[in-house]
């Protein structure tokens, strides 16, 4: 099933309950859309459900109402395997917490969803994940274990590993929260440089005003809905 | 499935748990390892005492038997047919001991494909004489070297050997009590008299010792021929016939057949040794339950093990999932971590296992009812170690199995969300 739309990412009319312990109607009808290449931020309060809305926008949640578009691909009732398989290849994903796995080595971490896609040869994946680290400038860590290196370090890590398969899109969920303001600006001068110069589009959930002001455009959230700011193609 | 990323993942994991990993590969390694130890072991000595019984006995019987006749002459008279009839002191029918057509029946035997061998033994009463003195005793003639084919004579002579009786036609193994009693050793000669009274000089080329004192306190071999000559018989009289079969289960069957196709006594070796079979039945199942308890020990230890190692491993499990591996290439990897703690602890199990029965095999075991054996028996079967690799495998599949059917259904949301 395909259509062409002006965004790679594109939500419809999405709903979401969490039904334990009592019904709650956490995101409601929310629709937008990200171009290639376009930097948005989604700001809002604790318990507004932005990250839950990344997690749905991640494929990582299923539990929702409404639709799904990545690339003109409809991304909603695909298979947990099939969705696996666009994880890995399409979406690349920063975390918060650096969630590297503690027990490999830096370059490891990098490799392995590419790795997992196995398109390209093993050597060719090494060059790669070189290539990522060299242009995050953590070259010199690649043989580090993954323990072992600091907090800002690990975050570098996290986004040479989210680029390694080329996704279509990068999503980071408050993936400077726990950054001093110097490692900040640095993971947002990264991310940025990424989305002009490879067309990459990003899409973080952040707290921090100052990176969201950085960013093409903010999506505010409230209650579950996307308070005003419709889209300016919409405008 | 890109099986070389996975496994490149378990192994990374297993390795950097070393001291957990060694842990969960020991419990498998102790337990495969005594289920070797203990089968191989219990199962020698389980053969060890049937081979006691079993190899010296024949499988199928064939003698006559001295009984009073079934049926006396009244019970086929009609006009009394309808009456009580009571025949008091009814003595057995004058009868021959010997087999009759007992050649021709030989003959026959060894041309069934079923048969092993069929030996013809002649039975005589005896004195050993020793000056004035006379011990009571029984003669056993046969051929010595099919004896010790079929009924492993030769480890019951403990002095001189089975083919110094087949070459000396006047030689005589004797029973180890009678040597002690009468201060004979072999290469000695004894005097033989017949309950005919008939005096016969042996050459003494061996000792036998059973065991059983009752037993080598009076018997004695000599060769067919000998015990012929003893009884005044000629080259066609034998008493018994000694059967051994290939397959020992058909022994019932045929001893039924032969009783009946030449009207003789056939006795099987089950019917004469009932007891002995509920014996071995319950050692085999002793030896059973004890292997399979230690298996699933074993195995428990397993799931334990990689239980925990799931719920220190949320955080990779959710990471691996964010960044695109499926469910099932999670659960993948934790039931290639099982496999492969089973397929290094069990390996390492057969070989300690090995080492512990070889060394059991060493350990001195002496008795004078069998005076070949030295040390413990031992029973190397390829099939426990093939049992216990099998059983290694599927213990640690299972015992993973169901942690790793846990780590496909976690959700990463739910860990990521809960940091």
């Amino acid at each position: 099933m395909t259509q062409t739309s002006p965004y790679i990412l594109e939500a419809r009319g999405i709903n979401k309950h969490f039904r334990e312990p009592v019904d709650f109607h956490v995101l409601k009808d929310i629709s937008f859309g990200i171009e290639k290449g376009e930097f948005v931020s989604i700001m809002g309060k604790s318990g507004c459900g932005k990250s839950t809305l990344l997690y749905i926008l991640s494929t990582m949640d299923t539990d929702y109402e409404g639709e799904l578009w990545l690339s003109d691909q409809l991304v909603s009732g695909q298979s947990n395997k099939a969705l696996s398989v666009i994880r890995n290849q399409h979406i690349g994903f920063v975390f918060q917490f650096h969630y590297l796995l503690p027990e490999f080595s830096v370059i490891e971490n990098v490799m392995l969803p590419a790795r997992k896609l196995g398109i390209k040869s093993p050597r060719q994946i090494k060059l790669d994940a070189e290539e990522k680290l060299d242009l995050l400038d953590i070259g010199y860590l690649a043989d580090q274990k993954a323990s072992r290196i600091s907090g800002g370090e690990k975050q570098r890590v996290a986004i040479a590993r989210a680029l390694i398969n080329e996704p279509t899109i990068i999503m980071g969920d408050e993936p400077t929260g726990n950054l001093d303001s110097k490692n900040s600006e640095n993971v947002f001068d990264i991310l940025k440089q990424l989305s002009i110069e490879k067309h990459m589009s990003m899409l973080v959930v952040t707290h921090d005003l100052d990176f969201a002001n950085k960013t093409d455009r903010i999506i505010e959230m409230a209650d579950g809905r996307i308070n005003g700011v419709p889209h300016p193609l919409h405008s | 499935m890109n099986w070389s990323v996975i496994l490149g993942i378990s192994k990374t994991h297993l390795l950097s748990r070393k001291k957990q990993s060694s842990i969960a590969a020991l419990g498998v390694t102790f337990g495969i390892g005594t289920f070797i130890t203990l089968a191989s072991f219990m199962t020698g000595l389980n053969g060890l005492l049937d081979g006691l019984i079993l190899n010296r006995t024949p499988h199928i019987h064939l003698y006559n038997e001295i009984a009073p006749s079934e049926q006396q002459p009244i019970d086929l008279a009609a006009e009394f047919a309808e009456g009580f009839n009571l025949i008091r002191s009814v003595k057995p029918k004058q009868s021959q001991v010997r087999l009759h057509n007992a050649l021709p029946i030989l003959g026959q035997l060894r041309d069934n494909p079923e048969v092993r061998g069929a030996i013809p033994q002649v039975q005589a009463q005896v004195f050993y004489l020793a000056g004035s003195i006379k011990l009571n005793g029984l003669v056993f003639g046969g051929d010595i070297m099919e004896e010790v084919r079929l009924f492993n004579m030769s480890d019951y002579i403990v002095e001189g050997d089975a083919q110094s009786l087949a070459r000396n036609s006047n030689g005589i193994i004797l029973g180890a009590g009678v040597a002690d009693k009468m201060s004979l050793k072999v290469g000695d000669r004894i005097q033989i008299s017949s309950v005919n009274g008939g005096l016969f000089p042996l050459k003494i080329v061996g000792l036998y010792q059973s065991g059983l004192a009752d037993i080598d306190n009076v018997q004695s071999y000599v060769n067919l021929s000998t015990a012929q000559r003893i009884l005044g018989e000629g080259k066609n009289y034998i008493s018994d016939i000694n059967v051994k079969l290939f397959d020992m289960e058909l022994a019932p069957g045929m001893a039924k057949e032969l009783a009946r196709q030449f009207d003789l006594t056939a006795v099987d070796i089950k019917t004469a040794n009932a007891q002995f079979e509920a014996g071995t039945d319950i050692r085999n199942l002793i030896t059973y339950a004890v292997s399979v308890t230690l298996l699933i020990v074993a195995g428990f230890g397993i799931y334990n093990i990689l239980n925990m190692m799931i719920y220190e491993k949320m955080n990779d499990i959710a990471i691996l999932k964010a960044t695109g591996f499926s469910g099932t290439d999670v659960k993948m990897i934790f039931i290639s971590q099982a496999i492969l703690i089973g397929t290094i602890g069990g390996a390492l199990g057969l070989f300690i296992g090995y080492l512990l029965s070889k060394g059991i095999e060493q350990i001195p075991f002496e008795t004078d009812a069998l005076p070949t054996i030295k040390t413990m028996p031992v029973n190397h079967d390829p099939n426990f170690y093939i049992i216990g690799i099998v059983f290694a495998l599927l213990a640690t599949f299972f015992a993973g199995y169901l942690p790793a059917s846990k780590a496909k259904k976690i959700d990463p949301v739910d860990i990521i969300r809960g940091q």
